[in-house]
């Protein structure tokens, strides 16, 4: 009896709090985040639900990241592209936990060059894939790690 | 008024603005134990990262838990001046959320 009295409270309080959050944080158009594509456990099913499908290797995608990352904390990477029409630029590492590090969308006027720093739980392959006028390129780079960032 | 998280460098550079930004966020993946306890330390993470300038939104970032702890950005936007506004709006993975300004140098 009490146990479903608390379920039913929780789910209240749950309801509440969700109706609370979406009146105070207004959003403009800005895409939302794709838990199944962050929560993806391999890189292919993470691109697919985050993109929409697989992206064709481009020598107009460039990703900057070291050979070797000592501290698998902090791998600093670059992701840019020279085309044209890029909409948004998203980082994979594909042996992470979960594949799906980062979306970044670009408006127009923005540069397609963005700089940030990653976990990388062991070496593994890191892939940069860009979003131009509906299309999908990429560009890969193996990177080593030495002592993983991602835990434990 | 609340101190904010966000560490902002920015600079206007020619026709474009020049940006560098640090939150300050220990970025929890979730996926670590407590060393007493041997459970797991929930995830506390930035999701969410928008920055407007003049009204626009020059950029944004969905974020997972493998951005390193004190998410680090760089990235320039056309147009922008010294003295201008730009407003950064952050959600967490626990639904806080906050805006913060800083000015371009």
């Amino acid at each position: 009896m009490s146990m479903n009295r608390r379920s039913v409270v929780k789910a209240i309080a749950a309801g509440g709090a969700l109706v609370g959050a979406s009146v105070l944080m207004p959003r403009i158009a800005m895409a939302a985040w794709t838990t199944k594509a962050f929560e993806a456990e391999d890189q292919a099913t993470a691109m697919n639900e985050l993109l929409g499908g697989a992206a064709e290797e481009s020598a107009e995608v460039t990703l900057k990241a070291p050979d070797i990352a000592e501290n698998g904390a902090v791998v600093p990477v670059t992701v840019s592209s020279s085309m044209a029409g890029v909409e948004s630029m998203s980082i994979f590492v594909e042996n992470n936990p979960n594949p799906l590090v980062a979306e970044f969308l670009i408006p127009a006027g923005t540069d397609a060059d963005v700089s940030t720093r990653l976990r990388m739980g062991k070496t593994s392959k890191v892939t940069a894939v860009v979003k131009a006028n509906g299309k999908l390129y990429s560009a890969s780079k193996e990177v080593k790690v030495t002592i993983g960032g991602c835990g434990g | 008024m609340a101190k904010g998280i966000l560490k902002v460098k920015a600079k206007a550079s020619g026709d474009k603005t020049k940006v560098k930004l640090m939150a300050k966020h220990i970025m929890e993946s979730g996926q670590r134990k407590d060393k007493k306890t041997g459970e797991l330390i929930p995830a506390k993470f930035l999701q969410e990262l928008k920055v407007m300038h003049g009204g626009k939104e020059v950029f944004a970032a969905n974020l997972g838990t493998a951005i390193s702890k004190n998410p680090y950005f760089a990235f320039n936007f056309a147009g922008g001046a010294k003295g201008d506004e730009l407003t950064m709006t952050w959600v967490e993975n626990s639904g806080a959320t906050s805006t913060e300004t800083a000015k371009v140098k």
